[in-house]
């Protein structure tokens, strides 16, 4: 029984004393910056201390840097996932492993994600597999509409997970919101408002335990109303997006990211005047919902159009992973193609799911490749948007990742299924 | 011991125990619950005339040349530099570049692109679960029995459900099975689907696909049934449930004039062989018990779906000649979703079994192409080469084979439905969009003509009608 303890979590059990980072250079490879640039071929990266030190092409490799070939490959940063529920689930539909929703808890706003990410979850190895290095973890909402506080995460096989905690907090406003607050969007800005003005009486010492709020709710929204923590707000109707935009008349400080956005597209001037960035999934195009009438995978490449700053994410179809990304992005690269639609370049969709969300979550240098940007580094064995790509090797901060998983060592006892001297359950 | 019971001397004396304790259901039956009284009862029994009738009749298109196209024939060939004829709805001929165009016929250049049949996607809920999700659109599970064979998803289906456009013009989806859901046991029939946009359900039907009836193992029927304090609330309470309902529909048949009965009517059809399984199945172990029960009572199972764990059972299901339904990489959202692996499809495919493509969604349907191609992609990085051409029969040929309309469409051969998607690139890359959509020679969808782009009653009016969507 020790011995299998022993063996079977030795992958994961890795960064219990994280590893040191590496110096190491990529060379030969095509290169995509992340940075929305079109990659290059025969290019060079060099990380050094956990840093990129140099990426492009015409660079020399310093004396005493490890080489790997590059050559066929694709070398990239690290993607960044947004408003993922990584580390917080082991099984969606079994309750007792999925700590995204707290229906029951009495707190709200106060919820936060941090000390219940969990690296050793699956997904985050499934993810770490698929080249994602990065991520922030929101909550669900629940039972009301303040979601709670999520968290930027590194995806690192160490216990050192968390890089940012309450980094943000989530609000839906849209139909969902309107469930949750009372019936109607009225119920919600009226919820929005209260919540906000009870923060800033908090904030001021005016504090009277008569309020709506619970105390430590209106601790938590205070860093809210304050602007020193952003407020991500789901919303997808043209309407209500506008109506959300509205809310910084009435508090300026307000460091807003909108989620979800599918009519963005109706609004994008609007959008993108207020400088607000959104993070919307690639290829939202039914009318699920009244709020979504206008979906179109295009709401994408318009709003980056009418220059927004729009970060690819969000996983609420069936089949979206955080490793699907690459999926998502390069759809909207096809569009280019199809009359009527707007898409993005190659460069502008990588950017859209590595430096883009990144910085959306507050991270300039990071998930990308430029000199002083962490060391964080994907190589694949093809275009990473393609189909038939994934990544071969993976490195965050400079420390190579291990890639094996549940999936892997399943894929691997079923290789074959010619019956051996004992049974699959003895073979590993 | 499972084995003992289903196939051994035993079987009759416990089958008639199961029937004796079903009280109310059945009167008398010595029927024994094997394959052979089955069979038996089956050659006394006739199935109603179809009473909703396909009123389908395709559209008007001319000979067509499609020249210079990398052509898969769903059958596995390739053909590069090719021409496909097609006319009167069906195609003509398909051949590399001497094939002769005869007059008439007019010519769409085909180079750099490809041609496929048409895509077919074996589960899908478009049209009774249709968007907007609204509950009032809730009308694919029947969720008030765990048994309910009575039911016909074409009696829920919406035919303006928005879905079809998207999956026309994005997917390349030319026909479509429709499911009830899985929250019961027995859900009731699939329809089939040409599609084509049609005022009524009728006009949609593909003529002459079979039924099938959807059947579901595992967690959903035991969880609806067993929160409300009924059977079935385990999995042993799944088996014993159906094979109750196998005996009962055995009873039914041998009655000398049995009354019209809904439920017993489809039982009877699938004991008959004239309707087979869809069956909704996670787990290996499930799938294996679904087989010795499909042999206990004489019927077959066309296909597993959501069947995550099929690489376990490769072998089995190539001896058994059942398809398996599946996702690329879905994996983890419920426990018996927990071991599926992005291998899956390679892994089936490589032990002689047969892999189909499917989505269950609204949104995956629109990229069953893609979909195959990570499968593929999958495969290959475990040392499991599989042609193109032979990954794309997955979402063609194999899907119409366990539909049973695999005589009618799903290759480009001659005298087959004309069900065409022209590719304006490879369609195992993510780069490439169907650029052309024929339904039975009827050009149905063109990217360059936004007239050619169906629109639904819904979203008319609303805001972003007509867009490429």
């Amino acid at each position: 029984m020790k011995r299998l303890l022993t063996l079977s979590v030795a992958a994961l059990a890795l960064g219990a004393t994280p590893l040191a980072a590496q110096d190491i250079a990529i060379t030969g490879a095509t290169l995509a910056s992340g940075d929305g640039s079109a990659p290059v071929e025969n290019a060079t990266v060099v990380v050094r201390g956990g840093r990129v030190v140099a990426a492009g092409t015409g660079v020399a490799v310093p004396g005493g840097v490890p080489v790997v070939d590059g050559e066929g490959m694709w070398v990239t940063p690290g993607l960044f996932a947004s408003i993922t529920n990584l580390g917080l689930v082991d099984v969606g539909a079994v309750s007792e492993s999925n700590d995204v929703d707290a229906d029951e808890s009495p707190f709200h706003a106060a919820l936060d994600v941090s000390p219940a990410v969990n690296p050793q979850s699956q997904e985050v190895g499934y993810s770490r597999a698929g080249g994602v290095t990065r991520a922030s973890v929101s909550p669900g909402a629940g039972s009301a509409i303040f979601a709670g506080q999520g968290a930027v995460i590194d995806l690192g096989a160490d216990f050192d997970a968390v890089r940012q905690r309450r980094a943000f907090q989530v609000v839906e406003m849209g139909e969902r919101g309107a469930a949750l607050a009372g019936g109607s969007r009225t119920a919600v800005h009226a919820m929005v408002r209260t919540a906000l003005m009870e923060a800033e009486a908090y904030s001021a010492d005016g504090w009277d335990d008569d309020g709506m709020l619970t105390r430590p709710d209106a601790a938590a929204l205070a860093e809210v109303v304050s602007g020193r923590q952003k407020l991500y707000v789901t919303v997808h109707r043209a309407a209500d997006i506008l109506s959300v935009l509205a809310l910084r008349e009435e508090f300026p400080q307000l460091d807003l990211v909108l989620v979800g956005v599918t009519e963005g597209w109706m609004v994008a001037d609007r959008i993108a005047a207020s400088g607000v960035p959104v993070i919307a999934a690639a290829l939202i195009d039914l009318p699920s919902s009244f709020e979504r009438l206008g979906a179109t995978q295009s709401n994408v490449g318009r709003m980056v159009d009418a220059g927004v700053t729009v970060a690819i994410g969000g996983y609420e179809q069936g089949g979206d992973y955080p490793q699907g990304l690459p999926q998502q992005a390069g759809n909207l690269v096809a569009l280019e193609r199809v009359p009527g639609a707007t898409g993005l370049s190659w460069g502008e969709a990588f950017a859209a799911i590595t430096s883009i969300p990144a910085r959306v979550a507050g991270y300039e240098n990071s998930n990308v490749l430029v000199p002083g940007a962490i060391g964080d580094v994907v190589l694949w064995d093809g275009d990473p948007l393609e189909l038939s790509s994934a990544p071969i090797r993976v490195w965050i901060d400079g420390v190579e990742q291990p890639l094996e998983n549940h999936q892997t060592r399943l894929r691997d006892r079923y290789r074959t299924l010619e019956r051996g001297d004992l049974p699959p359950a003895y073979r590993r | 011991m499972g084995r003992l019971f289903s196939k051994g001397g035993p079987a009759a004396a416990f089958a008639s125990l199961s029937a004796l304790a079903l009280a109310g259901c059945t009167t008398t039956s010595d029927s024994g619950g094997s394959a052979q009284s089955a069979a038996s009862a089956a050659d006394s029994w006739e199935a109603p005339a179809d009473p909703y009738p396909s009123t389908y009749q395709r559209y008007p298109g001319v000979p067509t040349a499609v020249v210079g196209a990398t052509i898969y024939d769903g059958a596995g060939g390739m053909i590069e530099n090719g021409v496909v004829l097609f006319a009167e709805g069906e195609v003509v001929a398909i051949g590399d570049a001497s094939l002769a165009i005869p007059e008439g016929y007019t010519r769409i250049d085909g180079t750099g692109r490809y041609v496929t049949p048409g895509i077919i996607d074996i589960h899908s809920h478009l049209g009774d679960y249709p968007t907007p999700s609204v509950q009032a659109h809730s009308d694919g599970n029947e969720a008030t029995s765990p048994t309910t064979p009575e039911v016909w998803a074409e009696h829920s289906v919406w035919p303006q459900d928005p879905g079809f456009s998207r999956a026309l013009a994005n997917g390349g989806v030319t026909s479509l099975q429709i499911l009830p859901g899985s929250a019961n046991l027995m859900g009731g029939r699939s329809v089939t689907l040409k599609n084509v946009y049609s005022r009524t359900v009728q006009g949609m039907k593909f003529p002459g696909a079979p039924y099938s009836m959807k059947m579901a193992c595992g967690e959903n029927p035991k969880r609806v049934y067993g929160g409300r304090g009924r059977a079935p609330s385990t999995r042993m309470g799944n088996m014993a449930v159906n094979r109750d309902t196998w005996l009962d529909a055995q009873a039914w048949m041998e009655r000398d004039d049995p009354p019209r009965d809904l439920a017993m009517e489809t039982l009877a059809g699938v004991l008959a062989g004239d309707i087979t399984i869809q069956n909704h199945c996670y787990r290996a172990d499930e799938m294996a018990q679904v087989l010795d029960m499909a042999e206990e009572f004489g019927y077959r199972v066309a296909a597993f779906h959501h069947a995550v764990e099929s690489y376990k059972i490769a072998d089995l299901l190539r001896e058994h000649d059942v398809c398996s339904a599946v996702w690329a990489d879905w994996y983890g959202f419920k426990m018996e979703a927990y071991d599926a692996i992005p291998e899956n499809a390679a892994m089936i495919h490589n032990a002689g079994a047969c892999v189909v493509i499917h989505s269950d969604d609204e949104n995956g349907i629109q990229r069953l192409n893609q979909e195959a191609a990570k499968a593929q992609a999958d495969g290959r990085r475990m040392g499991i080469i599989i042609p193109d051409a032979e990954v794309i029969s997955w979402i063609t040929l194999n899907a119409a084979r366990a539909m049973g309309i695999d005589s009618m469409t799903g290759s480009l051969e001659p005298g087959k439905m004309a069900d065409i998607v022209l590719w304006n690139g490879d369609p195992l890359s993510i780069y490439s969009r169907p650029e052309r959509v024929w339904i039975d020679g009827a050009l149905m969808f063109d990217m360059h003509n936004p007239n050619l782009r169906p629109v639904s009653d819904f979203e008319l009016g609303q805001p972003g009608e007509g867009d490429v969507k």
